[in-house]
């Protein structure tokens, strides 16, 4: 296992291409279904691989797609990818004290956060490890844009995603992300092949407490999105159960 | 046509800009410690979100069961024998594949 360039003791950008690897297949698989929906709702070859370029949010682009294909019109279609879109404003916040350098150099950066890259970015302490962030993120769009070309292209030449289960794994990712965020820190850092490469990190409080209160922040998020998914349009559960994390302002 | 460019770009201009508030709000300023413990706790809040709402979610908003479940409780599994993160994704990728093709 060849160490990245980097001599300090963080992970370097090539473990966030590491990490992200096993979801990349699964995110060029649904790059080219997206492509091939946005051809078949009359998007053309060209906008659809712009669209992941430049978006790079896989269901807010599936949903715009699908809205002009529907002939829902520009508002409607521009309004949901918005909405779906919003969660990346906390999310940019969280990475937000990560990120060097100029303006402009930390807002291209902040354009790698997309759910899988910002989950397997995140650290042991709470904070976004900057180097996992973007070669996560880079491996992702590297997926989804060539998927997106391939769909355009070449039709669906690959399988159905969800014939080949590949719609499980992004739930299952987050839920090991999420056992990561939840399981004992000792065993993580023992165990967890980055884990060791990781900085020590400083202790604020027992950790037990800290546990608690990342279990509580899980279980309010959870709870808000399966309250707010039958009666809210998507996007809005997501964002909502983003409120669960003030669970852990009272405890500083 | 035009519609579609125009939806390309808005929706592009509008993510791009929400993705990059934060860093451009806060710079390299350090967060009250509040708003720092809160967001240390954003991670849980959102990944459990994410995990209903992706083995949940129905492509219209409501629910939707079907063998993106099973793939999760499989991935369960998985992971209480500690497995690692490519099996964990493997194994319920497969496990809702071949739901799928037996049902």
């Amino acid at each position: 296992m060849r160490r990245p360039t980097h001599p300090p003791a963080g992970p370097g950008y090539l473990d966030g291409v590491r990490a992200a690897a096993p979801i990349g297949i699964a995110a060029f698989a649904f790059g080219v279904s997206f492509g091939v929906l946005a051809r078949s709702a009359g998007m053309g070859r060209l906008a659809p691989v712009v669209m992941s370029l430049t978006t790079f949010a896989g269901s807010a682009q599936f949903a715009a797609a699908s809205i002009l294909g529907a002939g829902g019109g520009v508002a409607a279609a521009v309004a949901a990818a918005v909405l779906l879109n919003l969660r990346y404003g906390p999310m940019g916040l969280s990475a937000a004290s990560t990120l060097k350098g100029p303006w402009w150099l930390r807002a291209l950066t902040a354009q790698t956060v997309v759910d899988e890259s910002w989950a397997i970015a995140q650290r042991d302490d709470g904070r976004i490890d900057r180097h996992l962030l973007v070669g996560a993120g880079l491996l992702l769009a590297v997926g989804w844009v060539g998927g997106t070309a391939v769909g355009v292209l070449a039709g669906n030449l690959v399988a159905d995603p969800a014939s080949l289960g590949l719609d499980a794994a992004f739930p299952a990712l987050f839920l090991a992300l999420l056992a990561g965020q939840l399981g004992p820190r000792e065993t993580q850092t023992t165990e967890g092949r980055t884990g060791s490469e990781r900085p020590p990190t400083v202790s604020r409080g027992p950790s037990w407490s800290r546990g608690r209160s990342r279990l509580l922040a899980a279980l309010g998020g959870a709870l808000i999105a399966l309250a707010l998914m039958p009666v809210a349009g998507p996007g809005v559960p997501i964002i909502a159960a983003s409120l669960a994390c003030l669970i852990g302002a009272r405890r500083s | 046509m035009t519609a579609v460019w125009v939806t390309v770009v808005a929706v592009g201009l509008a993510t791009m800009a929400i993705k990059s508030a934060g860093t451009l709000l806060v710079g390299g300023r350090t967060l009250p410690p509040r708003v720092q413990a809160a967001l240390e706790h954003l991670a849980p809040a959102l990944l459990a979100a994410l995990v209903v709402s992706q083995a949940l979610g129905g492509s219209g908003g409501g629910f939707a069961i079907d063998a993106r479940l099973a793939g999760l409780a499989a991935a369960a599994v998985a992971l209480v024998f500690r497995a690692p993160l490519l099996l964990v994704v493997t194994v319920a990728a497969a496990t809702a594949a071949i739901v799928r093709a037996l049902g």
